[in-house]
């Protein structure tokens, strides 16, 4: 027996599934948000300043009236990780961390990518224990103490030059010989003063008891050096965690979901939309719109591929 | 409403507690917390009638003795106390299922 039943389930509370939900409500589809956090990687970010109709809004103060208006509209939500999805004819079941079930007619993905790991002794155990992907959350709670970020593209930069203003001392360690990112960032983090940079090097293990006392790196001729560090900052990218979906729906080399020009996936009756499907651009924008396209097409096809009427009601010209 | 805790009640409110005690450690900058923080606010208010739990939160920023004696490293953490003593750490945002069925093993 199913725990809850649903028309739709939407994985993931960011931009392209709380934009989603509002579309699937206002076509009255009993919907259930399931995310793990809201508003995803958007509320990570401090302005957002190429959102229409926003000249310069905090990325959880826009995030977040999206899902205001979600639950306006009659959307339910629900804070859980998914770790399943299986089609019993066709009826889909969502299962999650807690081994319970979500029934519903269609499915749409919009969970969005999640911080690459290092894969390293020690991250695990230590995360949040001085091990974090986050350089806004925590940095300020490494006051005066020292820190590393892993990383060379515009993030771990990012990361970096916020951090030089609060830790005693930043290090930076990066693989390859340069960095990756804008030029204006990378002149900002030399600027610092208490930055020191370390090319050609890979993170081996990170060490600690009960909190992180150092990192340990290889150079390119194989040295093992030791840093002491209270904080470890992963900037290394992002990834698509879709490893519960392989066999389920098609994806492509990066692991992202493929999806036909209206967010359909291989398998009919799941839709996918946003940063986890394979469009080129992971923008707040374009997400919104991928999720209004998803939850469309997934009531076109609750409504047995029917074509869709406009989400508006034209105004009449009077003559 | 949860009890707003500072480095000189801590001691009285959570340590010389006798039962179960929820601890939200935040700040304001931090995004998860203002995600957390209704949800902290919406058990305090389901277990307001239970003199056996107590919820509770502490901004780590005006609090950095209590923070540092605790070992915040991120927030949000939430720390279960029983009989004033921690057990149970929960690191990152939480839903209020999870925190309930938590308070409620720790009861038994």
């Amino acid at each position: 027996m199913p725990d809850k039943q649903y028309d739709v389930v939407v994985v993931g509370g960011g931009p392209a599934g709380l934009s989603a939900a509002i579309y699937t409500c206002r076509r009255a589809l009993k919907t259930i948000i399931v995310s793990r956090d809201v508003g995803g990687q958007a509320a990570m970010t401090d302005e957002i300043e190429n959102y229409p109709g926003f000249e310069s809004v905090g990325g959880m103060e826009l995030t977040e009236k999206f899902k205001k208006q979600a639950m306006n509209f009659g959307s339910d939500w629900l804070f859980a990780e998914v770790v399943g999805l299986k089609k019993r004819e066709n009826i889909f079941q969502v299962e999650l961390g807690d081994k319970s079930i979500i029934e519903a007619k269609a499915v749409i993905l919009a969970f969005g990518l999640s911080p690459r790991n290092l894969e390293v002794p020690g991250e695990k155990e230590l995360t949040g224990k001085g091990v974090s992907y986050c350089a806004t959350c925590d940095g300020p709670l490494y006051k005066n103490k020292n820190v590393v970020v892993i990383g060379g593209g515009n993030a771990a930069l990012d990361a970096a030059e916020y951090l030089s203003k609060v830790a005693q001392k930043v290090y930076m360690i990066l693989r390859g010989d340069k960095f990756r990112g804008e030029q204006i960032l990378v002149d900002q983090v030399r600027a610092a003063g208490n930055v020191e940079i370390i090319f050609n090097a890979t993170t081996s293990v990170i060490k600690g008891e009960k909190r992180v006392e150092a990192l340990v790196y290889k150079t390119n001729n194989d040295q093992e050096k030791e840093i002491a560090v209270s904080g470890i900052f992963i900037e290394i990218g992002h990834i698509a965690n879709t490893r519960w979906l392989e066999g389920v729906v098609e994806l492509n080399d990066r692991k992202e979901v493929i999806i036909s020009r209206d967010c359909e996936s291989s398998l009919p009756g799941v839709f996918a939309a946003g940063d986890i499907s394979e469009i080129t651009y992971k923008q707040v924008v374009i997400s919104a719109g991928e999720g209004a396209k998803a939850a469309l097409q997934a009531y076109r096809y609750l409504q047995g591929n029917k074509p869709v009427l406009p989400d508006w009601t034209p105004k009449k010209i009077r003559s | 409403m949860p009890i707003e805790l500072n480095d000189q009640n801590f001691q009285e409110q959570i340590k010389d507690f006798r039962g179960v005690a929820l601890v939200d450690f935040w700040a304001v900058w931090c995004g998860p917390c203002k995600m957390q923080g209704p949800i902290v606010e919406e058990l305090a208010k389901e277990l307001a009638g239970n003199s056996k739990i107590r919820i509770a939160k502490v901004n780590v920023d005006e609090n950095q003795v209590t923070a540092n004696e605790h070992e915040i490293m991120s927030i949000p953490t939430l720390k279960i106390f029983k009989n004033g003593q921690p057990v149970e750490e929960l690191i990152g945002l939480q839903n209020k299922d999870a925190l309930l069925k938590i308070i409620n093993k720790h009861l038994a």
